[in-house]
């Protein structure tokens, strides 16, 4: 008897077993850019550059080449990738500490050069590794453990918005909002991460896709809750959808 | 060889694009920015890629990333652009990617002021960025020999999968003379690490991570028996009328260069004087300066600095011989005359 396999783990996963904490959505996204590789068929042309925060160690999590760049730079280190090597696909997976704070100016100015690298975004309003202290990211009124009051627009400044900011750049190909709470956000957000890879890989521009993502651990709250705490806060703050597409459709 | 006249910064830029470099990042900052500018109109004409960073930051970790998938790369800058990199020196060098550093040293500290300066040794030779590293370090002192020793970092850079520092200053990425380059050929082989993407091979990391403490102390292990290998192939320096000399200057780059005259007058005047010049400030040549400086009756430090090589000659010197000061600081170049008149009221005290 013949099988045919309708289910099995994507090609570009190592097959290391995730560090994540239960619940966290940090490994969904892994398998759908491992999956998104695999249809494109770039694995053997890909390298990752991992961020460092709880993704540190997603360059040993992808059956891909890879680094490890400092706090913040992994689009500096995804620019130089492509300069010298214009015939790989490299993209960076980011938390939002590491994207939208220290690296603001790498992220903005990578964007604006329009460099063919892609960018998987997590946001999940925390400093995840470090043990939960506020993120640019973090919603007002939320509790950190720095910021134990709750944020404050007078003391902390405002959620950052980064797709609101990144649209108006020109180098932008791809830009879109997503999240990964229910099969259908899934499929959706698999959709971007491809169209933000076909950005690069059709020589278009830069593509980056956003996740709003949970931290059960540092969110204190079961993978259930923080699921719907990312629906009903999460998503009021930061509204999906598609920012720019220069990709249009597959045909 | 044919001559050309050269400035400084360009020679050094130059001799990348001969030593097979075709990626350069940097940010504009005085007293280097024709560097900058040499490679952005140099670069594109060979074939390569110049690209301006948006910081120091963000040109040392594209230089990383470039360095990673197998190019000769470069970056150049001055002091605070300098302290910027350091992070990511300490990464390049954990995770072994050859690259090559230009500091062209101005006054500090802070925003200091643009004229030549020394003041960043203890940088650039005692670590400057965080952990166990070391970073191969050159202090030229002529346009010709910049040329010389960026060709020679670039091969040490690969050699030992190291990042390597051409150490200068203003004065001599400023001044123009005759350069001949050295045609060489150009070898490095990188195809066992670089990450080229995983076809037909499994895939591979570069990183400078690992969080468990053996097997990061075993990542140490392995830098410290290259940094021995380094210490002992590659430790550099120029000896000048060392033998029958009385008194010994030790100084290196632009002040090692002004030292000479200082031997020189001193010779019309009879009094024996030599010129120790370390090329190499990492790897530092204590064994060959601990054997010049035997039975002198002196030797004397010469610094555009507080003093900051003064403490390699005392390490080399050991005691052994008397040793004395003179530096300059902020960006103030020493005259060779001053130097001379120092060291005569130094023999009179004698
Ligand atoms: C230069 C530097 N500063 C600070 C840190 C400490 N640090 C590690 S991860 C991190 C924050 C990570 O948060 P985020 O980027 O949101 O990723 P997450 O863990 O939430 O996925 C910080 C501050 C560091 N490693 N390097
Ligand atoms: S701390 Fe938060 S972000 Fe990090 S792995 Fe755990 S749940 Fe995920
Ligand atoms: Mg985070």
């Amino acid at each position: 008897m013949e099988f045919t396999a309708v289910y099995k783990m994507p090609d570009s996963l190592s097959k290391k077993p995730f560090t994540y904490c239960p619940g966290c959505h940090h490994g969904i996204v892994h398998r759908l850019v491992a999956e998104v590789i695999d249809e494109l068929g770039i694995r053997e042309k890909t390298i990752i550059v991992a961020p460092v925060g709880c993704s540190v160690f997603a360059y040993e999590f992808f059956n891909t080449d890879g680094t490890v760049a400092p706090h913040g730079r992994a689009t500096a280190v995804a620019t130089g990738m492509k300069r010298a090597r214009p015939d790989l696909v490299v993209f960076t997976y980011q938390g939002d500490g590491d994207l939208a704070a220290i690296g603001t100016a790498e992220t903005i100015h990578t964007a604006n050069r329009g460099e063919r690298v892609t960018t998987i975004f997590i946001n999940n309003a925390i400093y995840g590794m470090t043990g939960g202290q506020m993120a640019p990211t973090t919603l007002l009124g939320m509790k950190t453990t720095t910021s134990p009051y709750g944020r404050s627009p007078e003391r902390e400044g405002y959620p950052v918005h980064m797709c609101e900011i990144l649209k108006e750049l020109k180098g932008v190909a791809f830009l879109a909002r997503t999240k990964v709470t229910t099969p259908k956000d899934v499929l959706t957000t698999k959709k971007y991460i491809k169209k933000a890879f076909l950005a690069q890989t059709k020589d278009i521009g830069y593509g980056l896709v956003e996740v709003l993502s949970t931290c059960p651990t540092n969110w204190g709250m079961p993978p259930i809750k923080a699921m719907q705490w990312l629906e009903q806060n999460m998503v009021v703050e930061y509204p999906l959808g598609v920012f720019v597409d220069k990709v249009g459709e597959e045909k | 060889m044919k001559k050309v006249m050269m400035k400084g910064v360009e020679a050094i830029g130059e001799a990348a694009i001969k030593a097979g470099c075709r990626n350069y990042f940097g940010y504009p900052i005085t007293p280097q920015s024709e560097l900058t500018e040499y490679m952005a109109r140099r670069l594109p004409e060979v074939g390569g890629s110049f690209l301006q960073a948006e910081s120091e930051v963000a040109a040392v970790n594209m230089l990383y990333g470039a360095s990673s998938v197998g190019k000769r790369v470069m970056t150049s800058t001055s002091s605070p652009g300098f302290s910027l990199m350091q992070e990511g020196i300490s990464y390049i060098a954990c995770a072994q990617l050859p690259a090559v550093f230009v500091n062209v040293v101005r006054g500090g500290p802070g925003l200091g002021d643009i004229q030549p300066s020394q003041g960043d040794y203890f940088q650039a030779t005692k670590g400057g960025g965080h952990g166990d590293y070391r970073l191969i370090v050159l202090s030229p002192s002529t346009v010709q020999e910049a040329t010389e020793l960026t060709l020679l970092a670039f091969d040490l850079a690969d050699k030992y999968r190291n990042p390597v520092l051409i150490f200068a200053d203003g004065l001599l990425g400023q001044m123009m003379e005759p350069v001949a380059f050295e045609e060489k050929e150009i070898t490095y082989d990188n195809s066992h690490w670089a990450l080229t993407g995983s076809k037909n091979r499994p895939p591979r990391q570069v990183t400078s991570f690992n969080i468990d403490p053996y097997g990061l102390e075993k990542m140490n292990i392995e830098l410290q028996k290259k940094y021995r290998q380094v210490e002992a192939n590659e430790t550099r320096y120029e000896e000048f009328l060392i033998e029958d000399a009385d008194i010994l200057i030790v100084a290196h780059g632009t002040v090692g260069r002004i030292a000479k005259s200082v031997v020189r007058m001193a010779r019309e005047e009879g009094l024996k004087i030599g010129l120790f010049r370390p090329i190499t400030l990492y790897p530092y040549p204590y064994d060959a300066l601990s054997k010049a400086a035997q039975e002198k009756s002196l030797v004397l430090t010469v610094e555009m600095s507080s003093g900051q090589m003064l403490e390699d000659v005392k390490l080399a010197v050991c005691g052994k011989t008397k040793i004395e000061f003179y530096g300059r600081m902020a960006g103030v170049v020493p005259t060779p005359e001053e130097i001379f008149t120092h060291l005569k009221t130094l023999i009179r005290g004698q």
